[in-house]
């Protein structure tokens, strides 16, 4: 299944260029065509590929450089990012979330009034806690900008919204070592080349110990469980929050999480 | 065969010429300033390839120059592959400053010029009675000069001295005070460049002389379009992954785009006052940048 996916992505990368470089002959550089959407910088396919490889190095050299890996997900992930609007369509939950267009940050939710509803026990209650404990908050999430379909936009940032709730659901934690284990995950799920990048060159920058962890317990789960449970794009997690977590994780089929001693 | 490379030859030529032809009309009705809208009395300049008002440009740029100091060196070296630090030698080689010069260095920033200035005049000269004054807009790029020399072999010796200036208005600079007046890579940045001029004329000494170093236009239609494409793509990518800042780089190259020719900064220091020898100026790297000069006799 992978090579023919590569061979999808390089014959896909291929034409996008072709068409870019026409494109770049024409209007001689990107910067004429028109903005999407908010935030959206058109870019040509030289400065695709110069961004690519530039942030590439740069988030190796520097992993706290977030705004690198977001760059690099954006510059390669217009294919599968297709994908994941497909998979979307074809449910009905994936296609009110593609017409509603939720966004998850402090405006549009209200934390305080979750805090107040959500018993113990719940999803919501958990996630918030969560968010609480790690002292971040959703609206520290990179802008989308090099994604040149409004869309596909939108699945991105809808994919990046939602990461958190995938540390909630999976009980995973932000140590480097459980953020591989997410990306793993997540890997399995939408087939993002960022998500392969970091979870096949994350683990160098960790010991040896902590890899043994990683490939022994974590990558395992990570992809059974992310095969079998159900396209986690498609959950409208705004009308879950009251939903006991046990029930919610059973509901989605995920595998609970092993965790090493 | 050749057929096909004439052809080649006019693709690549035509829509490049078109786009010069089109940016020196935008060029020449934009950039004399005047608003012709509704709000005749607003001057506007332009400010990369957008147009602002004249009074909210210095603070654009000053906002633009705090945000890269840190990385400017750097930045510098990534963006033209270490090629500005032959320009910068070059132009102090035209300059062949005698022992004792006087300079002013004006947006001297990060002071890549005013070391070059003394190293010349210690190595070939053996002279350390040689003096630069380092004058920035911004106290940040200052800043960032300032720390360069405490490490320098100038720290203690006191030929240099750092003044927040603007180069419109050397306030705190007396007439007829200077040997030779430099200016590199900041010109573009300024709303007024006449005024810039008419203040170096101001300063310097009878005999003194004018140099600046400055991104100009490239002529040759094959380096430019390789040029056009490495400003535009590669530039604000590189800014972005290096220092995290797209917009600062997209500011510099069309910055660029927006500043005079050759021929017409060279006019523009004659209208000064000042005097040039040919053409008054010389090409670097195909007209990637130019040193210009002039006299003040």
């Amino acid at each position: 299944m992978l090579p023919r996916t590569l061979r999808q992505w390089s014959r896909h990368a291929g034409q996008h260029c072709l068409a870019k470089r026409a494109l770049i002959s024409s209007t001689h550089h990107a910067a004429s065509r028109q903005p999407l959407y908010e935030h959206h910088i058109p870019i040509s396919c030289v400065e695709r590929s110069v961004l690519t490889v530039g942030s590439a190095l740069a988030a190796v050299n520097n992993p706290l450089r977030g705004d690198m890996v977001a760059t690099l997900g954006e510059t390669t992930g217009t294919l599968f990012l297709k994908r994941m609007r497909d998979t979307m369509l074809a449910s009905k939950t994936g296609r009110q979330i593609l017409k509603d267009r939720p966004s998850i940050n402090t405006s549009s939710l209200d934390f305080d009034q979750l805090r107040l509803e959500c018993a113990p026990g719940t999803f919501g209650h958990a996630y918030i806690s969560w968010l609480d404990e790690q002292g971040v908050t959703p609206d520290t999430r990179e802008p989308v900008r090099f994604v040149d379909d409004e869309e596909l936009a939108f699945v991105m940032k809808r994919y990046r919204e939602i990461h958190d709730f995938f540390h909630t659901l999976t009980g995973l934690g932000v140590s480097v070592e459980e953020e591989i284990a997410l990306k793993w995950f997540e890997w399995v799920q939408t087939g993002l080349p960022m998500t392969m990048l970091s979870s096949l060159f994350g683990p160098w920058q960790l010991s040896w110990a902590q890899r043994a962890t990683l490939y022994s317990t974590y990558v395992p789960w990570a992809l059974q469980s992310g095969a079998a449970c159900q396209p986690l794009m498609n959950v409208y997690y705004e009308q879950k929050f009251h939903l006991p977590l046990d029930q919610f994780r059973q509901e989605l089929g995920l595998i609970p999480t092993p965790h090493s001693l | 065969m050749s057929r096909v490379g004439l052809r080649t030859c006019q693709q690549i030529t035509r829509p490049w010429s078109n786009r010069v032809l089109a940016q020196k009309a935008l060029f020449s009705s934009s950039h004399r300033c005047l608003d012709q809208s509704n709000n005749a009395s607003r001057k506007t300049t332009h400010f990369g390839f957008r147009d602002v008002a004249e009074e909210e440009k210095e603070s654009l740029v000053h906002q633009v120059f705090a945000n890269v100091a840190g990385k400017y060196d750097v930045m510098n070296d990534a963006m033209s592959l270490g090629v500005h630090r032959v320009w910068k030698d070059q132009f102090i080689r035209a300059m062949a400053p005698s022992p004792g010069t006087k300079l002013l260095d004006v947006a001297g920033g990060t002071g890549d010029i005013a070391l070059r200035f003394l190293d010349y005049c210690r190595n070939i000269h053996h002279d350390s009675s040689a003096s630069v004054t380092m004058v920035d807009i911004n106290p940040h790029m200052l800043e960032e000069g300032k720390k360069r020399f405490q490490t320098s072999p100038y720290a203690h010796t006191g030929q240099t001295d750092f003044l927040v200036q603007n180069a419109e208005q050397l306030v705190d600079i007396p007439d007829e005070s200077v040997d030779v007046y430099t200016i590199a890579f900041g010109i573009r940045n300024c709303t007024h460049v006449d005024r810039v001029v008419k203040e170096a004329y101001r300063v310097l000494k009878p005999g003194g002389r004018f140099m600046c170093l400055e991104f100009s236009k490239v002529d040759n239609p094959v380096i430019g379009k390789i040029y056009d494409i490495y400003s535009f793509d590669v530039i604000p990518a590189l800014g972005q992954v290096i220092a995290n800042d797209r917009d600062s780089y997209q500011y510099l190259v069309e910055s660029i785009r927006k500043f005079y020719s050759q021929e017409d900064f060279a006019q523009l220091i004659r209208d000064q006052g000042f005097k040039t020898i040919g053409s008054g100026y010389e090409d670097l790297t195909f007209g990637v940048a130019a040193i210009h000069s002039g006299f003040k006799i």
